[in-house]
């Protein structure tokens, strides 16, 4: 069955950068299209997610071609609450972006691109054909490219050699392992996929494409060995650029990983060791990296790392609890990661430095603020009634479960860390009486803006705070979502037959 | 041809990866462009070599008994060049704008994002 719903969001992201593109002469409009775009975005996120809980998979075909053939859209939970999240986190990097990104950003395109790399966000998230996931990566990273060095400032451009040499090359190598694929299978739908890669005899292929694979996402998601581009090049852009791609960039890279090893390839033992093991030394490897750095935004890089090892490891255990503690891991994650880069933007314009021990006596300076921010942070720690305390008791479940009490250890650690590292933010930064206390010449500091500025710089927080603490408190909720989607990711049989239904019917066989 | 492609593509591979591994950015972006020939070649092999036999149904027949030349890979390699085509005009221009404001080509002194201030 087609519906042309799955494809909706992203092509409502696609008008909203051509629509901006047109006014390209009137960079004044831009933060206005942009806001009222990203409602309408949520609206319709919350609509194709409303209707893949009623219906279960919705799944379209490309010009309707049945499914191995043609390319097919799929959402399922996972896809639609993912887009939610990026449409929610969408909209609030967009009313930041206001005061934060300099007119003369603007003025180059800043909007147009950050819509387009929403666009490749959403349809990564509904790709059902491995290829057509290629594309939507390529489309995320070069607008990814173009937003981390717009403003050619030399740090940027520094941070942006770094990025792009390692993320081209893994596309180059998601490239070869996808060429390496259709060779052992001879189709590229990945539903299609996980019945045929099952009966490949040549098992040893099948282990080096996976592997291919696993550098391919790994790199992207900067899991243990290949994370060095993400600590040199994600402070450098403006506090917004860097939300979006904390919160979603490398998030969309584990969901691609989770898709192929729970969809594509069959369950191997030797790679839920593996996936374990990277899990654990990443998030030792990320935490620690986090203990000393200086600079706020590098220290929320190390953290990205440290708890994208929590949802690795959620993979390689691979049962439905830990299915579960990853998705509900993921939901928390990109809301928080977002605020959380947002809020070091917002301490960067009240005390014009990125250097925590340079900031000082903001709590003295700005209370309520102040209590505005520890919510995203203490979320991020899992703090008990917060949101990152939820999904940690199902992973620790699921590595008791199967006695892999290292990975047990790694969680309490990695949260430890985070812990220790927020705390230390918390004391420097806030209590600390500190700060250098000579202002920056020509520097527009956070007390000096007008009120509108100030509304549209805490307003996002607010928002993403608002939306951390229903995650937190309504976990319930979260919980029974996180729960469907590990049973879909865990019975992938129900994917297969949504999407080759067609071919089904007519061949006779499931 | 196969066995030649097959060992083209690997030279592809091994000189993009060495290319690579030094220190110039110019040397950086042509090992960037020979790696993704080398996958674009790669595609190409993976869907098998033949010659003369275009995927057309003849009209009397209901499916391709022969082999034929396959053309999904041919898509595929269409798309990636595109893709890699534009990557390619990215890397280029912002390496220079990276040498001009570095004012250097060496990537070993591109180190300040990287120290802990």
């Amino acid at each position: 069955m087609s519906h042309i719903l799955v494809i909706i969001p992203l092509l409502w992201q696609m008008v909203l950068s051509i629509t901006l593109i047109f006014c390209w002469r009137r960079p004044e409009w831009h933060h206005k299209i942009s806001i009222f775009g990203s409602i309408i975005a949520v609206l319709l996120a919350a609509s194709l997610m409303g209707q893949v809980l009623i219906q279960g998979y919705v799944t379209m075909n490309a010009g309707n071609w049945p499914a191995p053939f043609g390319i097919s859209m799929v959402a399922d939970t996972f896809s639609a609450t993912l887009i939610l999240l990026t449409s929610l986190a969408g909209l609030c990097v967009s009313i930041f972006s206001i005061r934060s990104i300099l007119d003369n950003r603007i003025s180059f395109g800043y909007f147009p691109v950050l819509h387009f790399l929403l666009m490749g966000l959403c349809g990564a998230f509904v790709a059902g054909d491995i290829f057509n996931l290629y594309v939507w990566f390529e489309i995320m990273i070069i607008s990814s490219f173009v937003l981390l060095s717009l403003g050619g400032q030399k740090q940027q451009l520094e941070g942006a050699v770094k990025y792009f040499t390692l993320n081209m090359l893994a596309s180059i190598i998601f490239l070869t392992a996808i060429a390496i694929l259709y060779g052992l299978t001879g189709t590229l739908n990945m539903a299609d996929l996980a019945g045929k890669m099952a009966a490949v005899e040549n098992k040893t292929m099948v282990r080096i494409t996976a592997t291919i694979f696993l550098v391919g996402f790994g790199i992207k998601s900067a899991i243990f060995p290949l994370y060095f581009w993400l600590p040199a090049s994600y402070h450098t852009p403006p506090a917004p650029v860097s939300a979006i791609f904390g919160g979603l960039l490398t998030k969309v890279a584990v969901y691609a990983m989770v898709r192929v090893f729970t969809l594509v390839f069959p369950p191997d033992p030797y790679f839920d060791n593996l996936l374990i093991s990277l899990g654990i030394i990443t998030i030792v490897s990320g935490g620690l990296g986090a203990v000393i750095q200086g600079n706020i935004q590098r220290m929320f890089a190390y953290l990205i790392i440290c708890h994208i090892g929590f949802m690795v490891l959620g993979l390689g255990v691979g049962s439905k609890v830990a299915l579960t503690g990853l998705a509900f891991y993921m939901i928390h994650d990109i809301i928080v990661k977002t605020n959380l880069f947002l809020v070091g933007g917002l301490i960067y314009q009240m005390k014009g430095h990125w250097e925590k021990k340079r900031v000082g006596g903001l709590f003295a300076d700005y209370p309520w603020l102040s209590l505005l921010m520890i919510i995203p942070l203490f979320s991020l720690i899992g703090i008990p009634p917060l949101s990152g305390f939820w999904p940690k008791i199902s992973l620790i479940r699921a590595g008791i479960d199967i006695r892999q009490y290292w990975a047990v250890g790694a969680i309490l650690l990695g949260s430890f860390l985070t812990l220790y590292v927020i705390a230390k933010l918390w004391a420097d930064a806030f209590w600390h009486s500190g700060g250098d206390g000579i202002p920056r010449q020509g520097f527009l500091y956070f007390a000096q803006m007008r009120l509108s500025d100030k509304v549209s710089m805490v307003v996002p927080i607010a928002i993403l705070a608002m939306i951390s603490l229903y995650i937190g408190f309504g976990a319930e909720h979260i919980q029974w979502l996180a729960t469907r989607i590990a049973k879909e990711l865990s019975e992938p049989e129900n994917y297969i037959k949504a999407v080759l239904k067609p071919v089904m019917v007519k061949g006779g066989t499931p | 041809m196969e066995v030649l492609l097959a060992i083209m593509v690997g030279i592809l591979y091994a000189s993009g990866i060495f290319l690579m591994l030094r220190r110039s950015m110019v040397k950086l972006i042509i090992g960037l462009i020979l790696l993704g020939n080398g996958a674009n070649l790669l595609i190409f092999l993976v869907g098998g070599v033949v010659k003369g036999k275009p995927p057309i149904i003849p009209g009397d027949l209901k499916t391709i008994a022969d082999a034929y030349a396959d053309p999904v890979p041919q898509a595929l390699i269409l798309t990636a060049i595109v893709i890699s085509f534009g990557l390619q005009a990215f890397a280029i221009v912002l390496l220079k704008r990276a040498w001009a404001v570095v004012q250097t080509d060496d990537l070993d002194d591109m180190n300040t994002t990287d120290q802990n201030t």
